[in-house]
């Protein structure tokens, strides 16, 4: 019934030339823009496709949360479809998604748990902004107050007089219908929440005066970019305002603007907001450890783990203001009592500031619980995705997936075998296993000294682990040294740089197009000294950001390359592991 | 403020007073409540005919799930034994075949994708043409409050077998509170209840989708084709949303079996098999309710994805990693691990399948005015195959389909269960798939003719 495949066997010399062919083939390990030079990017005719992109589920929270309160959008399931990570991020997967009619009725659904709650007596007198004159009939006046300025903020623009005079009507004969003034609001409430106006942030173009023949964003898509960028969240009543007043189309506008949300409590939700994207922390939603193998690790400790890189990156970036290579050698950190058993160290209540020992194993994000954990198994480790991330999520490489006729048979000889570096040694016997796993391997190995779930161990199943290793043509002999050779990457900068302008701009980079751009950030990046808030403020400020690539289309279209299918991460990251022989 | 001059006549607003009262807003008698040929209740109400869909992960071990037998009363080898107090229920298919033709072999993806899109996916990020159950849904799912529901057993909200297209999956719901609480929170409308008092809140939001839509129809003019493309398949849920109103403005006919249950505890994330089987069964009892509530006519759980990451609490494989490492042992002849997961998958299976024979309708059965079509991802995981992929069916589509039987394909595409399952919910089509799944014959052995 079944064609099964025999592998031929083959000298390690031909598997090495063939792996080396398999990777040029593939031209893997070249997922980010090579810089070209560092002249600053506004020279070049640069600008950004127009994009329609589906609030993700954050940002959907945020709205909610920013036009009505922390205690309504923590009450409702944002009814948002999970994204397919394209080219790294799930936000820019939402340049793509579609929205079945399924999900239409979940977000109906949504809107009216909203709705209710917004003009319930608890909420109604610090949420709606007059009292209707008769509480069993409809008042329109106080209607449309409501309306106008709820409408503006929802749709991140001002409604225009027919929308709102739409609404109004609405709200009033629904008042009608149901005898209650605050019903009615209600109902034009829910069909604001339903539109797409506020569902799809949409980019609308205009004449650029500066650049006859040129388009840019309009003030209000601008306005939206930078507060999704910067934010994660939809813009204030300020930032409209500067928007409507025309303050974001000129340079000193522009900047007070952006210098303004820099300076924002708010900054540190979008940062947390776009790490948390980038290193697939979505994951978390659904790991868990075996209880047998890891009883110490729960649910809490998973999201404790989480929550310690985030504080971290947020401490390292935007409070210490140092060098986003460090991240990957700093010993600084945060500890939780919930952690502490993980990390085999004391620790009081709360969060508090916690160094790692110097000389010790861990230093950097790559020696985090919540990297090692979530790049292993519910019962083991696993070098190759380890590697597999490392490469994907900071360098911007891309993995290929297994091929499918792999004969797995060799691997059951492995099964007494101490150590994965030993289990892993069976793929250099075989080159459609080796030319993936010589690109993961020998990286994640180095990670060994910690197991599935982020613990330190000096040994696996009592045999010594050898963690010497390379990245990319640096030769190392311990974790401190793949945290430098990470840290030293030149492909490292050039891949946060990447994502970020993807993230900003709300889809993949384009390669070709893109190019000068990003190495125009990449060259003030490093003048900067690697300062993440310089290169948030670079790239606010780029003309690439404001203006429109024209007859852009490119940048629309499903590479079946770079877009990721909904589950098909996991699913190509356990298809990796399986040829790990674990 | 500018004053408020428009009428709303040009809407559909003004169709009358409801506060509370009664109406008399019928709903047209809808195609699908002709067209299905159900049996009746007593007084000639037709009940309605239901497709669902269940998927499992990995395949098979074959010598040990394959019958000998072909036809009834066949035998139950002991990867399959599970499924004896439900064998008269549900029928096996074996040697039906997936074909990939000049695409690759993605694994874990081209066969389910193929089995149920009928057409082979040419990359991982390809979903092509829509799914089965959206087909089927677009017949018979116009008359509930629901078109389609979907359920994971796995936890998690991107495991799905059910697209509108490449980039519109129908995501699951995932969590048994979450489900519960849209199943029959807010606007659920129970069918026996001895009073019908039409909310009178549904009337406006009804008319007010008509403005969201004239509206917001002016932002797709500033927009690409294929932005336009995505704003419009929007366009289509809020005119389906419509639709769903308009159903809850008449009382809904009562359905015997239709009980509100209790609002469910959460579960915990995970995937050891014993927590996926709770979730499981949590899920299919919110799920079947739903339907015998007459929520929705189209229905899929998923109980595993196809790389299945169902654990086994000790044992150091996950169920994927198990397919590929375990040896198989050279005294049974399969991959012991491996084929205890597939237990497991086949033990939820039947508690499926069981879970619709106990609801009574009419002179029978939830199950009986049901066909369920369930499909795995592989034939033999290990080597990624795809040729000789198991199937299922279950329920007898309202007395028009046979069951008990193991049908042998004979090497026939294996498209042809779904072909004859779109045949069966109405589905006026006369061949279905793409190259060489393209089948235009359904499997005439279980048809009642």
């Amino acid at each position: 019934m079944y064609s099964i495949r025999y592998d031929c066997r083959f000298s390690a010399g031909s598997v090495r030339r063939q792996v080396v062919i398999f990777i040029l083939a593939l031209g893997v390990l070249s997922g980010c823009s090579e810089p070209q030079n560092a002249e600053p990017a506004e020279q070049y005719h640069a600008g950004s496709p127009l994009r329609t992109r589906l609030l993700t589920a954050d940002q959907y929270t945020a709205s909610i949360a920013q036009v009505f309160g922390e205690d309504i959008a923590d009450s409702i399931l944002p009814p948002i479809p999970p994204m397919a990570r394209t080219d790294g991020l799930l936000a820019s997967g939402a340049a793509f998604v579609g929205v079945t009619s399924d999900q239409v009725s979940q977000i109906q659904q949504t809107a009216a748990s909203i709705a209710a709650q917004v003009v319930d007596q608890e909420h109604r007198d610090f949420l709606i902004p007059c009292t209707p004159e008769a509480t069993e009939a409809a008042d329109s006046s106080c209607a449309a107050l409501f309306l106008e300025e709820t409408g503006r903020l929802l749709f991140r623009r001002p409604l225009s007089d027919n929308r709102l005079s739409d609404l109004v009507q609405i709200a009033d004969y629904a008042a009608q219908q149901t005898g209650d003034f605050y019903d009615g609001l209600s109902l034009a409430l829910e069909a604001m929440l339903i539109s797409p106006d506020f569902i799809f942030i949409a980019d609308r173009a205009e004449a650029d005066p500066d650049a006859p023949g040129q388009q840019r964003l309009d003030a209000y898509s601008l306005a939206s970019r930078l507060s999704f960028l910067l934010w994660n969240a939809p813009p204030d009543d300020v930032l409209l305002e500067e928007a409507e007043a025309g303050l974001l189309h000129t340079p000193q506008g522009l900047a007070g603007a952006v210098d303004r949300m820099l300076g924002s409590a708010r900054l540190e939700s979008g940062v947390r907001a776009f790490f948390d994207d980038l290193m697939a922390f979505d994951e978390f939603n659904s790991l868990a450890k075996d209880p047998l193998v890891y009883p110490m690790v729960t649910g809490t400790t998973l999201e404790h783990a989480r929550e310690q890189t985030l504080r971290t990156i947020v401490d390292h970036l935007l409070t210490r203001q140092a060098d986003y290579r460090d991240l990957f050698t700093t010993r600084k950190t945060f500890m939780s009592m919930q952690l502490a058993a993980v990390y085999d160290t004391p620790a009081g209540e709360g969060w508090v500031p916690f160094e790692f020992e110097e000389g010790g194993a861990r230093l950097g994000l790559l020696t985090h619980v919540s990297f090692l954990a979530a790049n292993s198994h519910s019962v083991r480790s696993s070098p190759t995705l380890r590697g597999k991330a490392l490469r994907e999520t900071f360098l911007c490489q891309r993995v290929p997936d297994p091929p499918p006729d792999v004969d797995f048979s060799s691997l059951e000889e492995a099964e007494d075998a101490a150590t994965a570096k030993e289990r892993l040694a069976v793929h250099n016997t075989n080159p459609s296993c080796a030319g993936c796993h010589l690109i993961t391997d020998p990286m994640g190995l180095s990670l060994e000294n910690f197991d599935g779930a982020g613990r330190f161990r000096a040994t696996e199943n009592g045999a010594p682990l050898d963690i010497a290793g390379e990245l990319d043509g640096i030769f190392y002999e311990d974790i401190a040294g793949l945290a430098q050779a990470t840290r030293n990457h030149p492909k490292l900068s050039a891949c946060l740089i990447n994502r970020l302008y993807a993230y900003g701009t709300g889809g993949p980079v384009s390669l070709r197009e893109d190019r000068d751009t990003l190495a125009g950030f990449e060259a003030r990046f490093a003048e900067n000294e690697y300062r993440l808030p310089a290169l948030l403020r670079d790239i606010a400020l780029s003309d690439a950001f404001l203006r429109v690539r024209s007859g852009e289309s490119e940048g629309r279209m499903l590479d079946s390359l770079r877009m990721k299918a909904p589950a098909e991460r996991a699913e190509s990251a356990m298809a990796l592991a399986s040829m790990e022989n674990e | 403020m500018k004053r408020l001059e428009q009428t709303l006549s040009r809407r559909r607003f003004l169709r009358g007073t409801l506060k509370g009262g009664a109406v008399s807003v019928g709903l047209p008698l809808l195609n699908v409540f002709l067209n299905d040929n159900g049996t009746a209740y007593a007084d000639g109400m037709p009940i309605p005919l239901r497709f669902g869909t269940w998927s499992w992960g990995l395949g098979m071990s074959e010598s040990i799930f394959v019958p000998k037998k072909t036809g009834a009363n066949f035998d139950l080898p002991e990867e399959i034994a599970a499924l004896a107090p439900v064998q008269e229920h549900l029928n096996l298919y074996t040697n039906f075949h997936v074909f990939k033709d000049d695409a690759p072999n993605l694994c874990h993806h081209s066969g389910w994708v193929v089995l149920r899109s009928g057409i082979a996916p040419t990359a991982r990020a390809n979903l092509p043409g829509e799914t089965i159950d959206v087909s089927i849904a677009r017949q018979i799912g116009n008359a509930t409050r629901f078109r389609s529901l979907s359920a994971t057993a796995t936890g998690d909200a991107r495991d799905s077998f059910s697209y509108e297209g490449g980039n519109s999956v129908n995501t699951p719901e995932w969590s048994p509170l979450r489900f519960y609480q849209r199943l029959f929170g807010e606007g659920f409308q129970d069918p026996n209840a001895s009073t019908f008092s039409p909310d009178p809140k549904v009337l406006v939001r009804q008319s007010a989708l008509s403005a969201v839509q004239e509206e917001a129809r002016k932002l797709e003019k500033s927009l690409g084709s294929e932005d336009r493309a995505r704003l419009d398949q929007y366009f289509t849920g809020l005119r389906d949303l419509e639709r769903r109103f308009d159903l809850q403005l008449t009382k809904p006919d009562p359905r015997e079996a239709c009980v509100v249950l209790e609002e469910p505890m959460d579960l915990p994330t995970g995937l050891d098999a014993d927590l996926v089987a709770t979730r499981h069964r949590m899920m299919t009892d919110l799920m079947l309710m739903a339907v015998a509530c007459d929520q929705t006519r189209v229905f899929n759980m998923f109980y595993a994805s196809a790389f299945s990451a169902t654990t086994q609490p000790g044992y150091d494989k996950p169920h994927h990693t198990a397919t590929h490492e375990e040896a198989v042992d050279p005294e049974l002849g399969y991959q012991p691990y491996t084929s205890w997961y597939t237990r497991r998958a086949m033990e939820e299976w039947a508690y499926y399948v069981q879970a619709l024979a106990n609801f009574r309708e009419g002179d029978g059965t939830l199950l009986d005015n049901s066909f369920i079509y369930a499909t795995t991802d592989q034939s033999f995981a290990k080597l990624h195959a795809i040729d000789g992929i198991p199937m299922f069916s279950a329920g007898t589509a309202g007395g028009r389909v046979k069951t008990g039987l193991h049908i042998d394909g004979g090497g026939s595409p294996g498209c042809r269960l779904g072909f004859t399952a779109q045949r069966l919910m109405g589905l006026e089509i006369d061949t279905w798939g793409d190259k060489s799944n393209t089948t235009s014959s359904e499997i005439s052995d279980i048809l009642i003719t």
